[in-house]
């Protein structure tokens, strides 16, 4: 069974994902950051692919992509790095990243090397649902790994029942109309927006990204879904002043609050 | 092989085109499409673009005789003259256009990327002629070297945001653009100054610059008796401007296309933005189509002394053009063009873009014939680049 779903059926509450990216801040911390997440307590790891354009990241994920290029990475050496990952989690991994990279490496390799190493879904936010299913649908299905669709408030409400009734894992939403970045609170909209999702009785579990920061923005993220997902603050915590355990660790305390 | 040369009903043209985009700019890019083709197509739409056209923007443009350039090439070489249009490039047709639709759409906000500026101005001047909200992307590199167009587009109201990522060049001032619009999608419209992006806007942009090669049809009648030359010019960056001169030409196998791109210091010195030459085909600002990359998929940052051919993709109807032999494409260094640009201004009293210079320096690559008639398009004209014209003579 794919360890998304077996965490989604294990667990329904507060389900804490982080994105981190790979390669950064040094271009061998990509393992230890994981192994770290994994003892600090996090139920899932979105392990990001660095691009030279990120158009859906904000400033501080487009700097950690620009810094981890810088360091090195490239697709093939994280598959080097995370060839023995297996060895040390058990908890659902997924590489997120843009469409050009995956293209350019070949989707069905790609796929391939993901299931050899124990990937288990793929987050592509420029590789639309229409072209997915038309072209590379197979090919994750022939692998087992899932492709997460995103929903976004932009979202009509058929087409998030039509993305529920074809998802596998969880539903990543959007939570406001912005690229990736910290905010402090949701506002009135996005509590709407939130609510009126709940209401529509999806059968995929949903996880809430973008713009959550804190224990705040994180319970309240919770309460509308099976739980969140946060990327940018927690590249911010890696630039801080303790050990690379130490920021994963404090930082990850201070969200389960 | 498919050869047909319109986009499909998902913006393919053979292997290239469609809409890559997240899903948080899907329903802008699926609202544009659903309503472009009805809008445009509308009496009121094509009275009131006709009108702007002619009364606003000059056209049409002329179709002039070089007969200094001829007489030196042995041949004959007509220029359409898209540098007299207002605002100095071929850029207008389309702004005009996209604004309109933007009004029709009930937009109040528009963005632009620019490279160099003169796809800016074309939208700062139509967003003062309406009376929206403009802001444009302009990678910092650009603003220092096409300087004259962001006072331009200052002094017309719009808000021009230096771009600080990557090269600070046009991919990265595009970029800017795809964030600004998913962080507002309701408002705001986002005017593509070129054949590219996600579908419909290649085949968008393509349509409004078709009026060019609408124009040359009759021009070319009246003056020679023919429609048909036997070469078109023009240089590429995205790829605008050859497009709208290529549009009616495409299914008349006889005009030979030429679209002429930016070899920058030469293609294989790194130091390029020659797409088509070097590129490989992969995903850029939400097409699929040829993109200077390296082994690992990230895009590569292209070089050329010409602002407005510095990209590293290519519109997808031009990587088609390619992949089906339909058109040629050659490129030129820096140093050619400046000197096309050069002859061309002591032989006829033109100064041109820098862009244009591209095709302009590309006449002298052909094999051409005394009895050939070869149209070169003049997309732009030289104000903005006279630093570079006065360092590259001093």
């Amino acid at each position: 069974m794919n360890r998304i779903d077996k965490l989604f059926q294990s667990k329904k509450q507060n389900i804490l994902s982080i994105y981190f990216t790979a390669g950064f801040p040094a271009f061998n911390d990509t393992l230890t950051t994981i192994q770290e997440l994994d003892k600090a307590g996090v139920d899932m790891i979105e392990i990001g692919m660095p691009f030279s354009d990120p158009v859906a990241d904000g400033p501080v994920i487009q700097r950690s992509n620009e810094k981890a290029l810088s360091n090195g990475m490239t697709i093939k050496l994280l598959f080097k790095q995370l060839a023995w990952v297996r060895e040390t989690t058990d908890l659902p991994l997924i590489l997120m990243g843009y469409i050009n990279p995956v293209f350019r490496f070949g989707v069905e390799k790609f796929l391939h090397k993901c299931q050899k190493t124990g990937i288990d879904g793929i987050i592509i936010p420029d590789l639309p649902v229409e072209e997915y299913r038309l072209s590379y649908e197979l090919f994750f299905e022939k692998y087992n790994i899932y492709n997460i669709f995103l929903i976004s408030p932009q979202t009509p409400d058929d087409r998030i029942t039509y993305l529920d009734s074809i998802s596998k894992g969880f539903l990543y939403m959007v939570s406001t109309a912005a690229t990736t970045g910290a905010i402090n609170n949701f506002n009135e909209s996005q509590i709407t927006y939130f609510e009126k999702v709940n209401d529509l009785s999806l059968k995929t579990p949903r996880l809430i990204g973008f713009g959550i920061s804190n224990n705040e923005t994180f319970v309240q993220a919770c309460n509308f879904a099976n739980g969140a997902i946060i990327g940018s603050s927690f590249i911010r915590a890696l630039d801080g002043n303790g050990t690379l355990t130490e920021n994963v660790h404090e930082f990850i305390r201070k969200i389960r609050g | 092989m498919n050869e047909t040369f319109t986009a499909d009903k998902n913006g393919y043209y053979g292997e290239f085109g469609g809409a890559f985009v997240p899903e948080m700019l899907r329903l802008n890019v699926e609202s544009l499409r659903a309503v472009y083709h009805q809008i445009i197509e509308s009496d009121e739409f094509q009275k009131e673009y006709s009108g702007l056209l002619k009364n606003y923007a000059g056209r049409p443009s002329p179709l002039f005789l070089a007969n200094r350039l001829s007489d030196k090439y042995g041949t004959k070489i007509y220029l359409k003259r898209e540098d007299l249009n207002h605002t100095g490039s071929h850029k207008i047709n389309n702004t005009i256009g996209q604004i309109l639709l933007a009004r029709n759409m009930g937009k109040t906000r528009i963005i632009a990327e620019t490279g160099a500026g003169q796809h800016g101005v074309a939208t700062a001047t139509v967003c003062a002629l309406m009376g929206l909200d403009c802001v444009v992307y302009m990678g910092e590199i650009d603003m220092v070297r096409q300087e004259p167009n962001v006072k331009k587009m200052e002094m017309l109201g719009a808000k021009v945001v230096p771009v600080r990522s990557g090269n600070k060049t046009l991919k990265d001032a595009a970029n800017e653009a795809l964030r600004d619009w998913i962080c507002n999608p309701v408002n705001t419209f986002y005017i593509i100054g070129s054949v590219v992006g996600p579908h419909p806007y290649p085949d968008l942009v393509a349509r409004f610059q078709s009026v060019i090669s609408e124009e040359l049809l009759t021009q070319l009648r009246e003056a020679e008796g023919t429609e048909d030359p036997g070469y078109i010019l023009a240089c590429v960056g995205g790829g605008s401007n050859a497009a709208g001169i290529f549009y009616h030409y495409i299914n008349r196998k006889n005009v030979r296309l030429i679209g002429v791109e930016a070899a920058g210091e030469g293609i294989n010195t790194g130091f390029t933005a020659a797409t088509i030459a070097m590129g490989e085909i992969g995903i850029i600002h939400g097409s699929k189509t040829l993109v200077m990359q390296n082994e690992d998929g990230q895009i590569t940052e292209p070089y050329s002394i010409s602002a407005g051919l510095d990209y590293p993709g290519v519109g997808p109807i031009h990587a088609w053009l390619a992949r089906t032999g339909r058109a040629d494409y050659l490129n030129v260094t820096d140093e050619e063009a400046l000197s096309a640009a050069y002859e061309i201004t002591r032989l006829e009293g033109i100064i041109p873009a820098l862009e244009s210079a591209h095709a302009l320096a590309a006449i002298g690559k052909l094999n051409l014939k005394k009895n050939d008639i070869v149209v070169v398009n003049i997309s732009g004209r030289g104000d903005k680049d006279m630093q570079a014209y006065h360092e590259a003579n001093t």
